[in-house]
């Protein structure tokens, strides 16, 4: 499954024949862990080998695993996207806005259209102003995407006077909740926009600048690779993916709550991402992985939920796997 | 020390809010503004000197508000044991956190990025498992509010008094000491640091055991100065301290900073609210708090922007995650 692979420019080859336990966990821990965790839902908790219990988790993790893609690719740049959650509620304070104006009313199609279209371009100028800030005037990702993490969040409030917007409009829930062979539309779009973005980084002239500059951006930038537009690109892409995601929270929900849509959203698209097996200090983007990882975030969420664990210990228990997660990927790196 | 160029901007800007402030507003120089300003912003400037020492290593800290959150639930529950208890006991929470956090950065080798994510993600579960996720009124009959509600010599509140002597000695620690010169080593270059044979790991455990303490302390002036435990508190605390540093012209690649500027730093951001708030009381404008959060967030812009100006733009090859 994991796309993820080294670029040509990394000063590593292919890595070293031991056969340890350690190094078994390491390559195929994200499966294992999965798996673990099925096995044991399967055993422990009750009814959850239900197809209820499916839909549930795949309608819960479709906007996680967007969001983690995107930040796969930020992330494979040795960058790192503060502003995902902030993107989020501006994308879905922005949609039944235009929907449920005037004009949206009067022109349905053009409105549901417009409804699509424009909070995704928004997401996307956000996009590329991390993506300036970062590449052009050269400040670093964690403080370029904070300011958006800071205000985006504020301008969607002001834009809905912070009020919760519900609505009635079966079209645009669809996204949140129809289904396609039974299974929910978002856990389809998350797969075809893995699968789309895992071809960009795999199969594209894009993907192997990108693999490269995370590699090593000043050899990748002397080999002649663009470097700035690469980067711009890789945080308009996560930008746009978390617009995406936050348009479904808003279509699940039949409402726009921009001060909870998307809330430390990025964390666990960080977590999802480093758990998936990307490399903080770039290099590395395993789109699937990422994929996994959120898998694994949401499961270990619903594990502990369903076994009447309290949400706050859910949170000590997300924390030591994030640690325990990027201990076995430092280690395999040094 | 690379020039101060960096730096003067940020008193150049509070001097200039100051004079806008006076000028503008009947109350800003009252005795009370000063001393309420100085009292709730009292919590920030300690975060954002511990911020400080870490992010010149380099590193950062985000869990910062989460373990104040969580300093501040052991605080109240120590409360009726009196001021010399529960004021310890709660800087010791927040020490405890960032022995972990240092355990996990120097021994395990986790980027601090994550562990103190992983850290806010646990002050935060832990605050709310410790206080059944209520607030945590302390004993009002115990010395414990004298500390946050009262004043020092009938002048200056307690907390600013203590945040000067915390101030203070770290300044003298980062411009005195080899422990401090370690620290803005460490932050230009880990490697030779090691290779001059400067004790890193006792510094960056330092940092981290540091800024964990100023964030417990920040929690014990919060349950002191409310009255309560607050375990839903602290959120966005990191960013407000981060943004303090980047303001007061530290770099957070590590290897420059000054705890004055950070200390002006975080009193620009408070005065930024504290303006915001006088012009809300005169009517001309009416922001609600979400505008506030715009404006905070234009206003990190800008000052991002000018240091990029004012330093040449060098740090364009430094541009990365602090690991």
């Amino acid at each position: 499954m994991r796309t993820g692979t080294r670029s040509e420019t990394s000063p590593r080859g292919r890595p070293s024949p031991d056969v340890s336990w350690l190094r078994l966990i390491r390559r195929h821990g994200t499966v294992a862990a999965l798996l673990a965790l099925v096995i044991f839902n399967a055993l422990v908790t009750p009814n959850f080998l239900q197809l209820q219990t499916l839909f549930v988790n795949i309608s819960q993790v479709a906007t996680i695993a967007i969001v983690a893609t995107g930040m796969a690719l930020v992330i494979a740049t040795e960058g790192i996207d503060l502003s995902v959650g902030a993107v989020m509620a501006l994308a879905g304070a922005l949609a039944p806005l235009i929907f449920m104006s005037t004009f949206g009313v009067e022109h349905p199609v053009l409105g549901l259209t417009a409804a699509f279209v424009l909070p995704l371009t928004v997401a996307a100028a956000c996009g590329l102003f991390n993506g300036v800030m970062v590449s052009f005037l050269g400040i670093q990702p964690i403080i370029a995407t904070l300011i958006l993490f800071i205000s985006g969040r504020g301008i969607a409030q002001v834009l809905t006077n912070g009020n919760l917007q519900t609505f009635s409009n079966p079209a645009f829930s669809y996204l949140g909740t129809g289904k396609i062979l039974g299974l929910p539309f978002q856990g389809w779009l998350t797969l075809a926009l893995a699968a789309a973005i895992s071809w960009l980084v795999t199969r594209t002239v894009f993907g192997r600048y990108l693999l490269a500059i995370g590699g090593n951006e000043r050899a990748a930038s002397l080999a002649g690779a663009p470097v700035r537009p690469v980067k711009i690109g890789a945080y308009v892409i996560c930008a746009i993916l978390a617009g995406i995601a936050g348009l479904i929270v808003v279509a699940i929900n039949s409402a726009s709550d921009a001060a909870r849509n998307g809330n430390l959203m990025e964390l666990d698209a960080i977590a999802a991402a480093v758990v998936g097996g990307a490399v903080l200090q770039g290099g590395r983007a395993p789109i699937f992985g990422a994929v996994l990882g959120a898998v694994i975030i949401q499961l270990v969420k619903y594990t502990l939920l369903a076994n009447g664990v309290a949400d706050e210990v859910a949170l000590i228990v997300k924390a030591v796997i994030i640690v325990l997660a990027v201990y076995l990927q430092q280690t395999r790196r040094e | 020390m690379r020039g101060n160029t960096r730096t003067n901007g940020v008193w150049l800007a509070l001097a200039v809010l100051i004079v806008f402030g006076l000028l503008r507003y009947e109350n800003f120089g009252s005795a009370y503004n000063i001393a309420s300003f100085l009292n709730y912003n009292s919590m920030f400037i300690l975060i954002a000197i511990g911020m400080c020492f870490v992010i010149m290593t380099g590193g950062i800290d985000l869990s910062v508000g989460s373990v104040a959150a969580f300093a501040s639930v052991v605080a109240a529950y120590l409360s009726p044991y009196g001021l010399e208890v529960a004021l310890p006991g709660g800087v010791l929470a927040g020490v405890g956190f960032g022995a972990v956090h240092a355990f996990a950065i120097v021994v395990m080798r986790v980027p601090p990025f994550i562990t103190t994510l992983a850290g806010m993600l646990a002050a935060k579960g832990g605050a709310l498992v410790l206080s059944g996720a209520k607030t945590i009124a302390v004993d009002w009959g115990s010395n414990f509010t004298k500390l946050g509600m009262e004043n020092a010599l009938g002048v200056l509140p307690w907390t600013i008094v203590i945040v000067a002597g915390v101030g203070l000695t770290a300044w003298c620690v980062l411009e005195r000491t080899s422990l401090g010169r370690t620290v803005l080593a460490i932050g230009d270059s880990e490697e030779a640091s090691t290779l001059m044979g400067l004790r890193v790991n006792r510094a960056k455990v330092f940092v981290y055991l540091f800024s964990g303490g100023c964030a417990g302390l920040a929690g014990v002036f919060l349950a002191s100065g409310f009255g309560a435990g607050q375990p839903l508190e602290g959120l966005g605390w990191e960013l407000a301290a981060i943004a303090s540093v980047v303001v007061g012209g530290t770099l957070l690649t590590g290897g420059l900073g000054s705890v004055p500027a950070t200390v002006a730093g975080a009193l620009l951001l408070g005065l930024v609210f504290n303006i915001l708030n006088f012009e809300n009381g005169r009517g001309t404008i009416s922001l609600s708090a979400y505008w506030q959060l715009v404006i905070r967030g234009a206003f990190l812009l800008v000052v991002i922007l000018l240091q990029t100006r004012m330093s040449g733009g060098h740090d364009a090859a430094d541009a990365r995650v602090p690991d």
